[in-house]
């Protein structure tokens, strides 16, 4: 049975994945669907470093999708506010 | 044990519930103005402002005294300031103003944060608690308008630094180096405090709000207050007579080779 710190962590984990992935640009990709999918087959795992790496790899999850909302967003932001543009900012 | 800040900085930041970067905006029908039944969120320059305010706390540790965030609009916008609590503000104010209402205009709003500046420095103990820095997003990306800061700058009689791509602060001497982007590079400037500060959207790249952040936002303090309270009218000084969409682009042709390229080019006069 996971210990309780681990299981602490991976809850959270969780939560701010399933909160992140309401940003989520693509309607399609099931980002909730994949998490819980990810999370549930690793809910038996006991061996201290298996633990750590799903939880590092679900960390990793977490700041990719920061990545690619942050990339978006400014991407889309500097297209539309070019930088010494000659006319009216 | 580190002496005491002799000189404390207490920054304002008016942020905005603006209409999200990503939704296509649209006419509504009447024709007056952009359909607002969407998604809303807080005005990307505006949050580059919190970030900026933020980062200096962490720069300058206990001279920034405190990050104080502020909105104008109805209920809604409370999620508004959520966000910049959660980012890292101590505390908020929400001028409340009905649903139905329509948008305040830039000077409603500058005086408005006079208003509120003025009341924050008349109830002030100490010298050291008036608010010295604002610092507000450039423009709105639901209304574009950028104009606010300098506004909120005239009527306050404070320096102005506008677009700022870079700054740095020095408390003790009360000075504030700035690099503003203006056509064709960038324009360094030193200003006083108390200064009022717009950011361009190069000056740094705002933080993600992390779900314990959110948790403990929960917790700080939001002052609510309405227009009258602080003597402000927001009856609109303009009437928008009609918002209509830009000309559907018409498609281009394509030439088969450069002969064609020079007759067309001499058909259209050229």
């Amino acid at each position: 049975m996971a210990c309780n710190s681990t299981r602490l962590r991976a809850l959270a984990l969780y939560k701010e994945l399933h909160r992140l992935g309401r940003d989520y640009p693509d309607p399609s990709y099931n980002f909730h669907g994949r998490i819980r999918k990810l999370f549930e087959k690793n809910k038996n795992l006991t061996d201290r470093e298996e633990i750590e790496n799903a939880l590092k790899l679900g960390d990793y999850i977490k700041k990719e999708t920061l990545a690619l909302y942050s990339l978006r967003k400014y991407r889309h932001l500097k297209r539309l506010y070019p930088p010494h543009s000659l006319s009216d900012p | 044990m580190r002496p005491s800040a002799s000189r404390l900085l207490n920054i304002l930041v008016p942020v905005k519930r603006a209409v999200d970067y990503a939704v296509k905006i649209r006419v509504n029908p009447q024709q007056t103005g952009i359909d607002t039944n969407v998604k809303h969120s807080m005005n990307p320059f505006d949050e580059i402002a919190v970030e900026e305010a933020v980062r200096l706390r962490e720069r300058l540790k206990a001279s920034v005294t405190s990050i104080r965030a502020i909105t104008i609009g109805p209920a809604k916008s409370a999620d508004t300031l959520r966000t910049a609590l959660a980012m890292g503000a101590d505390s908020a104010i929400h001028i409340e103003i009905p649903e139905s209402a329509p948008s305040p205009e830039p000077l409603a709003v500058a005086k408005t944060l006079r208003a509120v500046i003025e009341r924050h420095n008349a109830k002030a103990a100490k010298e050291e608690d008036k608010v010295d820095l604002v610092i507000l997003g450039k423009q709105s990306i639901d209304d574009d308008l950028g104009v606010t800061g300098q506004m909120l700058a005239g009527l306050l009689g404070w320096s102005q630094a506008t677009f700022a791509s870079k700054l740095e602060v020095d408390v003790e001497k009360k000075e504030v180096f700035v690099v503003r982007e203006i056509d064709g590079g960038g324009e360094e400037l030193r200003c006083r405090l108390p200064l009022v500060v717009t950011t361009d959207l190069r000056l740094n790249e705002p933080r993600y709000a992390s779900l314990p952040n959110i948790m403990k936002a929960k917790k700080k303090p939001i002052e609510k207050l309405t227009p009258a309270d602080l003597g402000v009218d927001y009856t609109p000084m303009f009437e928008t007579l009609k918002v209509a969409e830009p000309p559907k682009r018409v498609g281009g042709g394509k030439v088969a080779n450069v002969d064609e390229l020079v007759a067309k080019l001499r058909e259209a006069g050229i």
